[in-house]
């Protein structure tokens, strides 16, 4: 399926993009984001990231759908 | 006016105060954050923040919600910025207005608490060395 992945923070630095449009087997967040770690050698664990799904926080199990936007949200620092 | 914002141009605070006044409000309680020159001993030239922002929108909507369950205030208001930013800028601003003292001090200390732990906004200092880094929460760089 084809999902929009949206990149902040040091995963934008690491993936060397803001966003991209992916073609991938992955049928949740947790395997969007194992598949994608290892395209862009992201160094942050699932444990440390929250998900967000077409705008809100979602759980990593949540099914996603075509055309889905999909962030993984590192740790915050706004303030 | 929204209760959260995300700003790509400087804060009015004056503005933003006025937005607070009504006439069963007995206090406000404001809050400013600023660019400083310095963190965890390394010198700070300057800032860049990042937000998502429809996601920083809605969860600093729910922050204030929250605050109004929580406390008795009358109007409470947050403006976050983005974008590049110079020593001495004003990062963030919180204003609540409530009957009494103590509920204004309360949740505008709870939204700005909130906000630094759950909106979707990244902060990222440039050093005097050159180098630059992404921060935690807590301060601490991003490995």
């Amino acid at each position: 399926m084809n999902y929009r992945v949206l990149y902040f923070a040091s995963l934008r630095d690491r993936a060397g993009m803001d966003a991209e449009q992916i073609n991938s087997l992955a049928t949740d967040a947790r395997g969007l984001y194992s598949e994608l770690r290892a395209r862009h050698g992201f160094t942050m664990g699932e444990e440390r990231l929250r998900v967000a799904i077409n705008g809100a926080f979602a759980q990593w199990g949540q099914t996603l759908h075509e055309g889905d936007e999909v962030v993984f949200i590192p740790p915050v620092s706004g303030g | 006016m929204t209760a959260f914002r995300i700003s790509a141009e400087p804060i009015d605070p004056a503005a933003l105060a006025r937005s607070l006044v009504h006439a069963r409000a007995g206090a406000c309680a404001t809050f400013e954050g600023w660019v400083r020159d310095h963190n965890d001993g390394r010198a700070v030239q300057r800032l860049d923040y990042q937000a998502y922002a429809p996601l920083a929108q809605s969860e600093g909507e729910r922050i204030i919600g929250e605050a109004r369950e929580k406390f008795a205030i009358v109007e409470a208001c947050c403006v976050h910025r983005a974008g590049a930013l110079a020593i001495g800028d004003l990062a963030v601003w919180v204003g609540v207005s409530a009957a009494h003292r103590g509920a204004a001090f309360d949740a505008c200390r709870y939204i700005i608490d909130e906000v630094k732990k759950r909106v979707p906004i990244w902060k990222n200092e440039h050093y005097a060395d050159g180098e630059s880094g992404w921060l935690h929460p807590d301060n601490t760089p991003v490995v």
